[in-house]
């Protein structure tokens, strides 16, 4: 398996010892202090034009997502159309970053959405739970790429990370990384309520990059517990340190729980405060989220008008 | 693209500030006997906000007079009675708070957020849980019939005047004494203003009794021959002529003073924590903490990494407009505060320290201060011994716990300290071996009116909060 | 009943484990109530007080770092060793402080019992004044008792040996080192008590005794910047006031006179109090759950 790790820590990924030495030997993460940091973040008053930017930037951050059993091709049309032009009474609104669809969803995205800047996300790798064989998950992927994704978010095997059995994890992001071939963008999805602790987001925020990620994303959206202010702080942390230790950037997406306006804003203000501004931008961080959209089009309205908006004045798909 | 916060101030008309007030005494404002006012200011504009009488000797001796004669029957109310004016307070407190979250960052400069998030919360906190003890002093520990000491003369800092009034107050009414208070010469307003949330808890006359003033009216309190208490929180100089001035008294006396916090971070510290830590412990309330974490005391083998991270940490923080609810850094509360601060740290670059400030524009008008950090100090330095009271780190560094805990340690003072690492048994260990009165581990500048507070050394003595609390006013 | 000729003692001060004579070489003359010669006591000078400090400076880490089990031990050790000498002290207090053999020994009783009682403190004290403070948020909080330092004790003038084990035992048995000025008129039950304390385990430098005039020492011992706290008990108003001007300069916790009806009376908490610093610790407890990442 080649290594893609970064030069600075190459040494880290030799070996299953020395990759769990290294992750084990990451700072601690005091609970309670991380949190209140990303509370005390989450009071930030962001109002009149710094909200306008805000809610542009959120919008134009959003993978908009259908991830349902019962999605259907009209669906998926619906949602690409949605994702092109998110309010059709105001051709200003930003379209969103990507629609995140199944893989065999891909095609009938890809041509939602075609020339627009909105990209296909496919969720692969046996998504959510990622419980399948490599070969399986490696075609998954395979699949979705050659269909026309442009982005691709995979699970990672998070009975493999708890055992610590990082290597195996590791090689598995590697090999996906691989089949995601030039073009594919991959998202590491971590599922981070899964993993229970801060110190385990931690050492899996480093994973996924030292395996190549190009984002690292919390949660699936699937289970109790998904994207939450704690936890992408923790993971803006990790972001932050590898670039200023390796020089290669990677981008962020909680997924997930983000369903107003208010909360998409906060999160914002952990990337300024955090990541810092190189991070404010599409390419580097995302909303995976559904619901969320509708609520920063009406929060738009408001800004516009002057009135409080409602559900029945922006698209319900 | 920079995300560029739009102001976002919090309104000032929650509050109405007369352009003049009066000392409450016998539960009526009144002049000075002499007519003498003073004028308070806003530091962060240096406007005038109200004219304020300012008391002399003869304004204490009629306080004093008029808690002594409320005490008698302050005292004889059943503990219920007095506990149920503690909780009505506790109520209007909560009620006023963002009127009195506004007052109080207007006369004393501090970011709204903490006037709104700490100050205010800890100030209806404690009136709530010295309320409850009110009618359960005899399972205090303090014998089965404890009785209070009588009129309580208090004398409080501008640094968080409202909070500083809550810790003196509500313990002494809690236990029976009545009070009179003086409030720093330039924050008195918050104080004047609590004088009508006693009058709107209908809290009899004379119970408490506040004196504007400077220094003078102050020592005029504790001198006076009918005070039975003497508490006194602020500067270490003060509370050392406060104890010779009650020397030979039966005057019972507890002082909180200054401090110059060690603030200890171990190689094996939750980093990004620690960083929050430092700067939670050495910026809140721009530094004018007594407790503040004001020494860093950082090992050796992770001091670039960690002071990398505190700089651009620092860059993030937001000096300005302190009614602004995203406002990190306000004003120094006196232009006589800054001109000190000021001082000290043209000191420490004198002496050698290395000085950083992260880039900030300073508003033109009103008292600001940089957040400054020094590197290269050394336990010589002034800077490393003497309280800055302001929002200048100062840090130095150290290769073993020993030495950690020798260099917390070597200091007159003795109120607070910190440790960060993730190792259960080198805190323990540590914390043990600090001679400080409050150790937060992993945690800093946190508070809670169950948690006792005070010094060791020369940081002063008994312990404000918590059952202790109690002592300090009890005849025992 | 032969003539023998007495061997005299020679009173010496109790310092740092050892038993020198007074720097000065200055000895006073100390008689009983009736005004006979007992004997000469040294006459401990400021440089007297001054190695006092520093014997129980450094005494102090070990002390206040030891066990209160330990302590506990010691300090029912010198019960153990007092009681053996007990004809000793009831003759010396009986001389002292003018008592007939009977309430002499009434007295030197309820010395040992005294430090039997106070052994059985030391492991208890913190229990009874610290414990957990229920604080409103995720951190455990802790406040334990911790003695002060080193503390200058100026033992009664009246109850030489009663009065001066009730003074001196609460303040060791919370773990501080003392220096104790013995009554300027009576010192020799205090001096002997040194002896005593050298044969119970008390390590050298814990308690120091010193005799001679109260002023004169308990001066420099009030101003000493290494001395944390004073007992004033031994002082006259006068005397008592000046000391605590001078203690304010490094902010000593001052214990002042208080009126004494019976040393016998069994003694609160108070004396053991006012030589304990509160110390409050925090820890995070761990977030309360909310976020799903609690650890």
């Amino acid at each position: 398996m080649p290594t893609t790790a970064p030069h600075a820590l190459a040494d880290v990924t030799a070996s299953g010892s020395t990759l769990r030495r290294f992750l084990h030997g990451l700072p601690g993460v005091d609970a309670v202090g991380l949190e209140a940091r990303a509370a005390s973040l989450g009071t930030r008053s962001i109002k009149t034009t710094a909200k306008a930017y805000a809610i542009d930037l959120a919008i134009s951050m959003v993978d908009l997502t259908t991830l349902e059993g019962a999605d259907t091709p009209g669906k998926v049309r619906a949602l690409g159309a949605k994702a092109v032009h998110p309010d059709p009474t105001d051709r200003t609104t930003p379209a969103t970053a990507a629609v995140c669809v199944y893989p065999d969803m891909v095609a009938t995205a890809k041509e939602a959405v075609a020339g627009s800047t909105v990209k296909v996300a496919s969720v692969a790798t046996a998504f959510p739970a990622g419980r399948a064989a490599l070969s399986v998950k490696l075609a998954d992927v395979r699949e979705a790429v050659a269909a026309g994704a442009d982005e691709i978010d995979m699970v990672i095997d998070r009975g493999a990370f708890l055992a610590g059995n990082y290597l195996k994890v590791y090689d598995e992001i590697t090999a996906v990384k691989e089949a995601c071939g030039a073009s594919a963008r991959l998202k590491v999805i971590f599922e981070t309520g899964e993993l229970s602790t801060y110190d385990n987001i931690r050492r899996a925020s480093w994973l996924g990059m030292l395996a190549g990620a190009d984002f690292i994303k919390t949660s699936t959206g699937k289970v109790a517990v998904n994207a939450t202010p704690a936890n992408t702080l923790l993971m803006l942390e990790a972001v932050r340190d590898f670039r200023a230790q390796t020089g290669v950037q990677v981008g962020v997406k909680p997924a997930g729980g983000i369903r107003t306006s208010k909360d998409a804003i906060k999160f914002l203000v952990l990337v300024n405060e955090t990541a810092g501004e190189d991070w404010l931008d599409n390419h580097w961080f995302r909303f995976g989220a559904s619901s969320l959209l509708n609520d920063l089009l009406m929060q738009r309205q408001k800004l516009a008008t002057g009135r409080y908006s409602g559900p029945d004045y922006v698209t319900v798909d | 693209m920079v995300f560029e916060y739009a102001p976002a101030p919090e309104s000032r008309s929650v509050v109405d500030i007369a352009p003049s007030y009066g000392l409450f005494i016998d539960g009526e404002f009144t002049e000075a006997a002499d007519g003498k006012v003073f004028k308070t200011v806003s530091p962060a504009t240096e406007e005038v906000l109200s004219e304020i009488a300012q008391a002399g000797a003869e304004d204490v001796d009629r306080a004093v007079k008029a808690a002594r004669k409320a005490f008698e029957k302050w005292s004889a109310l059943p503990g219920s009675e007095r506990a149920k004016y503690l909780f009505r307070i506790a109520r209007i407190i909560q009620e006023r708070s963002r009127e009195l979250a506004v007052l109080e960052t207007l006369d004393n400069g501090k970011p709204i957020k903490e006037t709104r998030d700490a100050d205010l919360p800890l100030v209806a906190a404690h009136f709530f849980y010295y309320a409850g003890w009110a009618d359960k002093l005899e399972h205090a520990g303090y014998g089965t019939n404890p009785r209070p000491l009588g009129v309580a003369g208090q004398v409080i800092p501008w640094n968080f005047p409202l909070l500083m009034l809550a810790w003196k107050i509500a313990p002494a009414l809690a236990t029976g004494n009545t009070v009179v208070l003086k409030p720093a010469e330039t924050t008195p307003l918050s104080a004047l203003f609590f004088a009508d949330i006693c009058r709107q808890a209908g809290l009899p006359k004379g119970v408490v009794n506040i004196l504007p003033g400077y220094g003078d009216t102050g020592a005029a309190l504790v001198a006076h021959p009918d005070v039975n208490k003497v508490a006194f929180t602020g500067s270490t100089a003060v509370g050392k002529e406060i104890a010779k001035t009650v020397a030979g008294t039966r005057k019972k006396l507890t002082l909180e003073l200054g401090g110059k916090g060690a603030n200890i971070v171990f190689d094996d510290a939750p980093i990004d924590q620690a960083v929050e830590g430092i700067v939670n412990g050495i910026f809140f309330n721009q530094g004018q903490v007594c407790c503040a974490g004001s020494r860093l005391l950082v090992q050796e083998s992770i001091q670039d990494e960690l002071l990398d991270s505190l700089k651009r940490r620092l860059s993030t923080l937001r000096l300005g407009d302190p009614l602004d609810k995203n406002t990190d850094i306000g004003a120094i509360n006196s232009e006589e505060q800054l001109a000190r601060i000021t001082t000290l740290v043209e000191q420490g670059e004198a002496e050698g320290a290395e000085r950083w400030s992260p880039a900030c524009e300073i508003p033109t008008s009103g008292y600001w201060f940089a957040p400054t950090l020094f590197t290269n100090v050394t336990q010589a330095h002034r800077i490393a011994r003497d309280e800055i009271f302001g929002p200048v780190l100062s840090v130095l560094t150290f290769r073993t716990p020993d030495e950690a805990v020798a260099k917390a340690n070597n200091t007159p003072y003795g109120l607070s300290a910190g440790i960060w690492t993730e190792k259960g048994s080198r805190i323990l260990a540590v914390a043990n071996k600090l001679r400080a009165g409050v150790v937060w581990s992993n945690t800093f500048n946190k508070f809670d009116p169950t948690s006792p507070f005070g010094g060791y050394k020369e940081s002063g003595f008994g312990r404000e909060g918590g059952r202790h609390g109690l002592e300090a006013y009890l005849d025992v | 009943m032969s003539d023998r000729l007495s061997v005299f003692k020679t009173y010496k001060l109790y310092v740092g484990g050892k038993f020198p004579r007074s720097e000065s070489g200055r000895v006073y003359e100390v008689t009983d109530a009736k005004g006979k010669w007992l004997a000469n006591a040294p006459q401990s000078s400021r440089k007297d007080a001054r190695d006092a400090v520093v014997a129980a400076r450094k005494a102090f880490g070990g002390w206040a770092g030891a066990t209160a089990y330990n302590r506990g031990q010691v300090l029912y050790r010198v019960a153990e060793m007092l009681e053996g000498r007990r004809e000793q002290f009831v003759r010396e207090v009986s001389d002292a402080e003018g008592l007939g053999k009977s309430k002499a020994a009434a007295v030197v009783d309820a010395a040992v019992d005294r430090w039997v009682w106070y052994a059985g403190w030391t492991d208890k004290i913190a229990q009874v004044v610290g414990g957990g403070n229920p604080v409103a948020g995720p951190y455990f909080n802790l406040s334990s008792p911790e003695p002060t330092g080193v503390v200058a004790i100026l033992a009664p003038q009246e109850s030489s040996f009663l009065g001066l084990v009730s003074v001196l035992a609460p303040v060791i048995a919370t773990g501080n080192t003392a220096i104790v000025i013995a009554s300027e008129k009576s010192p020799l039950p205090a001096l002997s008590l040194g002896e005593v304390l050298a044969t119970s385990d008390v390590p050298g430098g814990v308690v120091n005794v010193l005799s001679g005039r109260t002023a004169e020492i308990a001066a420099p011992l009030a101003a000493h910047q290494d001395v944390n706290a004073i007992d004033l008990a031994g002082a006259d108003d006068v005397l008592a006031k000046e000391l605590e001007i001078a203690a304010a300069d490094n902010l000593k916790r001052v214990l002042r006179p208080q009126p004494v009806d019976d040393w016998a009376a069994t003694p609160g908490i108070d004396r053991m109090t006012a030589f304990l610093e509160t110390k409050t610790v925090w820890h995070p407890t761990g977030s309360l759950g909310a976020s799903g990442s609690s650890y």
